[in-house]
């Protein structure tokens, strides 16, 4: 009995795995296929990156400002009084490479990614989804397409934003806040911070875009059942976005190199 | 002009059609009736492409639809308009946007020319006026007319109705019978209606199919179709609860 449930889960695994991989190949190719749906793009570009500013600004800021904070606490207890000025370069390399396009990738998640889904599903279950088709439009070019664009171009512009607004949040604890040396702590984040450094993030962030747009259109358009189903496939779309992006976190980290240099 | 031949489809252990044979006539209006859930709005989807069958194939004026591509399948569908039993109107599109989306997609049109189109399509359908109305404003029995103006815009050579009368009062499903009747004598369309409301039944067809256990089992005109000795079709068309047919509350 076990035995079976746990075989009855694997196949869902990767029968679900299967239809995201699906939509994904056919996602890539119809990027290429006219008509393109300009209109719908910048909408979404609308979307995902205007609208997001407010809560990717506010969370970069809090990010920026409590990652100064431990790492001042961290200088001055393990380094030693008067070292914290020298966490300015250890702030903005952990933000531009790691909290920003998280934190970017999961509020955006979050925001965006079960929006999309509940959009989604809500047009696939009134049958406007097979209305489009009926009517000439491809569901995948006319849906998905201009939603992952639209992801994969704001997620690094907003990652971009973030990592200034994360920077300075570090730089006003420690110089504004805690009265450490201003040049010290400038110097040594402009010695060692490198633009690898913060590109190597703007690339996690648009495979984190891409991720986001995928899972939440993919969630959209298998909804069933309702408005119980569009609000299963909300749900599962901020989850197992997140899930993915701090998975894949780990393995772009690992895989992309430390410093081009 | 479409022929249906030994549709076969299953969902899961589901098997709903399971044979369907039927041909259907330039210009008649066919309308097959059955019971809720046995299978009619999927039949009508296999028309248009939306759903693939398991076995079976399905000619649109001598093209077998069943095994195009995607790209190959909407010069199939440009031949069809639907009007979907929800209306299916776009939420985000105001009226006259999604009355013009068929036009900008299957036509030249300018975009002076497709105003004009959407114009005319809402008038067909008695609605004026309303062209800058987003769709929950609407009423139950305008989001019919506002589908049926989309469904006919681009002037397509078939028509399905997916349950045109469901969910409206009964003098606006009649208006919308009317309108099937219409758009037919105007257009000079091809219909195929799917629904088990009799009356609107015997309005607008000119033959009727009766799908019951997955397969075609009566076919005829109306009068043929009354006065049938099939006990499953008498009870159907009469409404009755004790008959071959189990019913379930």
């Amino acid at each position: 009995m076990f035995h079976r449930a746990k075989s009855s889960v694997f196949i869902l695994f990767f029968q679900q795995l299967g239809d995201l991989s699906l939509l994904s190949f056919k996602s890539f190719r119809n990027i290429f296929r006219r008509p393109w749906e300009k209109k719908i793009f910048l909408q979404q570009l609308e979307e995902v990156g205007v609208r997001s500013l407010p809560v990717v600004t506010l969370t970069a800021a809090f990010g920026g400002l409590v990652y100064g904070l431990q790492t001042y606490v961290a200088f001055h207890r393990y380094v030693g009084p008067g070292s914290e000025a020298y966490g300015g370069a250890v702030i903005s390399l952990g933000l531009a490479k790691e909290l920003i396009p998280i934190l970017v990738g999961l509020m955006v998640a979050g925001r965006v990614g079960s929006s999309m889904a509940a959009e989604i599903g809500t047009m696939k279950i009134t049958e406007q989804v097979d209305a489009l088709f009926t009517l000439g439009a491809d569901p995948i070019r006319y849906l998905v397409v201009p939603r992952m664009l639209a992801c994969f171009i704001m997620l690094p512009c907003l990652t971009l934003l973030g990592d200034f607004i994360g920077m300075l949040g570090g730089y006003f604890y420690n110089v504004v806040a805690m009265g450490v040396n201003r040049t010290i702590y400038v110097k040594n984040t402009l010695l060692y911070l490198e633009l690898w450094d913060i590109l190597s993030g703007v690339i996690k962030a648009a495979f984190f875009g891409l991720i986001i747009a995928l899972i939440g259109c993919w969630q959209g358009l298998t909804a069933k059942g309702g408005a119980e189903g569009v609000g299963r496939a909300t749900t599962r779309a901020a989850v197992l976005s997140s899930i993915s992006i701090l998975i894949v976190n780990f393995f772009l980290s690992k895989l992309l190199p430390a410093s081009l240099g | 002009m479409i022929r249906i031949i030994d549709l076969h489809k299953s969902f899961g252990t589901n098997r709903v059609l399971q044979g369907v044979n039927l041909d259907i006539e330039r210009g008649e209006t066919m309308v097959v009736i059955g019971r809720s859930g046995s299978g009619k709005s999927v039949l009508i989807k296999h028309l248009i492409g939306l759903i693939k069958p398991d076995r079976g194939e399905i000619f649109v004026d001598g093209v077998e639809i069943t095994q195009l591509d995607e790209h190959e399948i909407h010069k199939v569908t440009k031949k069809f308009g639907m009007l979907f039993q929800g209306s299916a109107l776009f939420d985000s599109l105001t009226v006259a946007q999604n009355v013009s989306f068929g036009l900008e997609r299957y036509t030249d049109y300018s975009s002076k020319e497709i105003e004009a189109k959407v114009k005319e399509s809402l008038e067909k359908v008695g609605l004026m006026g309303v062209e800058n109305v987003m769709p929950y404003e609407l009423s139950g029995g305008m989001k019919k007319r506002v589908g049926l103006a989309r469904a006919i815009a681009y002037k397509p050579e078939i028509i399905l109705y997916d349950e045109p009368s469901t969910g409206i009062d009964p003098i606006r499903a009649d208006g919308i019978n009317d309108l099937i009747n219409i758009t037919k004598k105007e257009l000079k369309v091809t219909s195929v209606v799917i629904t088990h409301d009799m009356v609107s039944s015997y309005k607008v067809a000119d033959r009727i199919a009766m799908l019951f256990g997955g397969k075609i089992i009566e076919i005829g005109t109306p009068d043929e179709i009354k006065a049938t000795s099939n006990p499953v079709v008498q009870q159907f068309i009469h409404g009755r609860a004790e008959g071959p047919i189990e019913h379930c509350y």
